[in-house]
């Protein structure tokens, strides 16, 4: 059984929740005393159905308030796949939000209300998809039930996304007509739409193909930690821990560590179940070398024929995450797969407005939730790969000195 | 093994954890992994041992001690810590009573969960613990749904869920200030199901309370709560003899148990796919309110 993670994002009215419970209740990942706990509140609140909105909104504030603020994750599993649900609310203010779900997620769940077509906020988080290289996306035209299940007005709003869409850089996209509410085409193909002949929703989560979404052609090694027993059986070992980043490693491969450039090659791939053939994505293994050279954590270890950049000047897209602006001219901590240097932000290069994807070319004023394109400059080289080849080794988060906070988020584009 | 180039859900349920795991070791100076005995900070320790095979895991336990333990619970931690060769810290709930830091609930309800913070918090303090890895999951409570890997406390140990640092890919900033900590959570995305499935296939040894045993418990809210010292009849309650088992383990007197017949991992599997309730269901400090579990946690609960 494989897992998919994917991400969600919507408003309190397009019927977000509504699908999500549905989703979690017909694959019976809601239990009875959840579901008793939320009628019991529903009925508390006067409401007259059941707020499956109350399963997903578990903070007090986001109770008192009626919204989501944060990103939730929801579990569930059919017998074919299980699914992580990176549940993020829709509204601008939460565009860091966004970003975070969709940050580990391999598909996009982009609802849209069918009397309403595409909004503002079906592009924002359509944007962000295509930004953070989400590799799939399903379009649900929900509502369906209330434009009587017509072709015509599916056809309408797919044919406004198909024309928006072309603008981004999505490989896969898919439409399916849903109605949440009665269940049509969520887990079954609908009886009230025959005219349509793809799959239901469920069955397109659980077949779409997402083998290929890891990069398996550049192999990347990021060091997390060395391990060395210290005992007298393991005298002399010394394994270089990490979770493979891409590509695939065997052993007798000829290897460089970066940045030092050194070279040797892979006497061993060990994992406590045995030695390991062959090391892909995401495998936590640990690797030996044949040369006892200096690696350290923040060290990659790749292969002689296929490297990384190694570079102090990053260009970079970036989110911004605090409420406070950046400081002019200072220096942050910067963090990308095991390694961290500083970093200062050297030049706004333009700013992105995510509603309309127009570059603002003369606003340089970054604040929360802002998307800008930027030029920065480290204190020591960076081991990074374009984000659109590879999300693991192509991405970067900053955090500030004096807070300790994670203040903005990027990708790498050179 | 791996035939094709993916993994199966556990598979990468387990390379996230352990890689998690890693960077708790790389990023802090002492951590160490809370282990209340439960499956869940079993997993955890097992996962431990993979990440740093074939070394020993290079951080002690922590255990909180209510005094209100099932016997199991205790012999089970003892034997782990003698094989794994780790340090074993255990901070005492009865300890803080006596020493004035904590108080003793009273009444028909009383329990000894809530005193359980204040000696955690005392343990982290007094060994240093920069990073308490624990074995709490998403799937378990609406206030964990929101939960980060790496979960900042501040110097009171408190959690703030408004006020929580946005977590991207897998990086994760386990920067602080002198005095805080962090909690980690490496089986964050594990549901139950996951948990036994993981449980069986690597044939991890649990205690034997989790597996269906004859034993005395009286029918309290719902589930069946063991008969101890410690247990205060109520009204019209009476001590029955049943067949039975628990779901989670956590302090005697408000761990509530369900009936059953599964006495193998085979049937508990089977058991948990086809159960129609949360296994958090049956502990009463969950019931207290609808944000009694987030309530809980700002103060420092695990």
């Amino acid at each position: 059984m494989e897992l998919l993670r994917f991400t969600t994002a919507g408003s309190v009215d397009d019927g977000k929740s509504t699908l999500i419970g549905r989703l979690l209740y017909d694959s019976k990942s809601i239990f009875e005393d959840q579901m008793e706990a939320v009628k019991q509140s529903s009925e508390r609140k006067g409401l007259q159905h059941v707020d499956l909105s109350l399963l997903t909104d578990g903070l007090r504030s986001e109770r008192e308030q009626g919204i989501t603020i944060d990103v939730a994750y929801r579990y569930f599993a059919t017998p074919k796949r299980k699914f992580i649900i990176a549940d993020t609310p829709g509204h601008i203010q939460y565009t860091r939000n966004m970003v975070t779900g969709a940050s580990t997620s391999n598909l996009a769940l982009v609802l849209i209300d069918a009397r309403h077509g595409v909004i503002e906020q079906t592009r924002r988080h359509s944007f962000i998809a295509s930004l953070l290289k989400i590799p799939h996306i399903i379009v649900c035209v929900n509502k369906m039930d209330l434009v009587e299940y017509s072709e015509d007005v599916f056809n309408k709003v797919v044919e406004q996304y198909h024309e928006f869409a072309s603008k981004l850089d999505i490989m896969d996209i898919r439409y399916i007509p849903i109605s949440a509410l009665n269940g049509d085409n969520v887990v079954n193909h609908s009886e009230h739409m025959p005219w349509y002949r793809g799959a239901s929703l469920l069955n397109t989560l659980e077949t779409i193909h997402i083998g290929s979404d890891q990069n398996h052609l550049d192999a990347r090694f990021p060091v997390q930690t060395v391990i060395r027993p210290h005992d007298v059986e393991y005298h002399d070992y010394r394994g270089y821990a990490g979770r493979v980043a891409g590509g695939i490693f065997r052993t007798g491969d000829n290897v460089t560590i970066l940045p030092s450039g050194m070279t040797s090659a892979i006497k061993s791939i060990d994992s406590f179940d045995g030695p390991v053939a062959e090391a892909f994505p995401p495998m936590s293994v640990s690797i030996c070398l044949e040369d006892d050279i200096d690696v350290s954590r923040g060290d990659m270890i790749v292969k002689n024929n296929n490297q990384p950049e190694v570079s102090q000047d990053l260009d970079v897209l970036m989110c911004w995450m605090s409420a406070k602006p950046p400081r002019p001219g200072a220096k942050y901590y910067l963090k990308s797969t095991s390694r961290e240097v500083m970093a200062i932000i050297k030049e706004v290069i333009y700013k992105i407005d995510i509603n309309t994807m127009q570059r603002l070319g003369q606003d340089s004023d970054i604040k929360m939730n802002d998307m800008a394109r930027v030029k920065m400059r480290t204190t020591r080289p960076l081991i990074f790969d374009e984000y659109r080849r590879n999300r693991i080794t192509g991405s970067l988060i900053l955090i500030d000195e004096t807070t300790n906070e994670t203040v903005a988020a990027g990708t790498i584009h050179s | 093994m791996y035939n094709k180039y993916y993994l199966t859900h556990l598979q990468e349920l387990e390379s996230e954890a352990i890689y998690v795991i890693r960077e708790v070791v790389a990023q802090f100076d002492r951590p160490a992994i809370l282990f209340s005995g439960g499956k869940d900070s079993i997993v955890v320790t097992h996962l431990a041992r993979k990440a740093f095979y074939p070394a020993k895991i290079p951080m002690p336990l922590i255990h909180i001690d209510t005094g209100h333990n099932f016997a199991e619970t205790i012999e089970f931690r003892d034997r782990l810590v003698a094989e794994l060769g780790i340090q074993l810290i255990v901070g005492s709930v009865q300890e803080a009573i006596n020493k004035g830091r904590a108080v003793e609930e009273e009444g028909i309800n009383a329990s000894r969960n809530e005193l359980q913070i204040v000696a955690l918090l005392d343990a982290i303090e007094e060994h240093k613990i920069d990073a308490a890895m624990g074995g709490a999951r998403r799937d378990e409570e609406k206030a964990r749904a929101k939960e980060r890997f790496f979960s900042h406390r501040d110097e009171f140990g408190q959690w703030d869920p408004k006020n929580q640092r946005p977590e991207l890919w897998n990086i994760f900033n386990g920067r602080k200030r002198m005095g805080e900590h962090f909690r980690v959570f490496p089986i964050s995305n594990w549901t139950e199901m996951d948990v036994w499935n993981y449980i069986l296939q690597e044939n991890i040894p649990i205690p034997s309370l989790y597996f269906a045993h004859h034993r005395e418990a009286v029918y309290r809210d719902g589930s069946w709560l063991p008969n101890s010292e410690f247990l205060m009849l109520r009204d019209g309650e009476k001590i029955e003899y049943k067949h039975m088992r628990f779901r989670t383990l956590g302090d005697i007197t408000i761990t509530g148990g369900i009936e059953s017949d599964a006495d193998t991992l085979e049937k508990i599997v089977m058991e948990v796919s086809a159960t129609r309730s949360t296994e958090r269901g049956h502990r009463s400090d969950d019931k207290r309110s609808d944000t009694s579990m987030e309530d809980r946690k700002k103060q420092g609960y695990f």
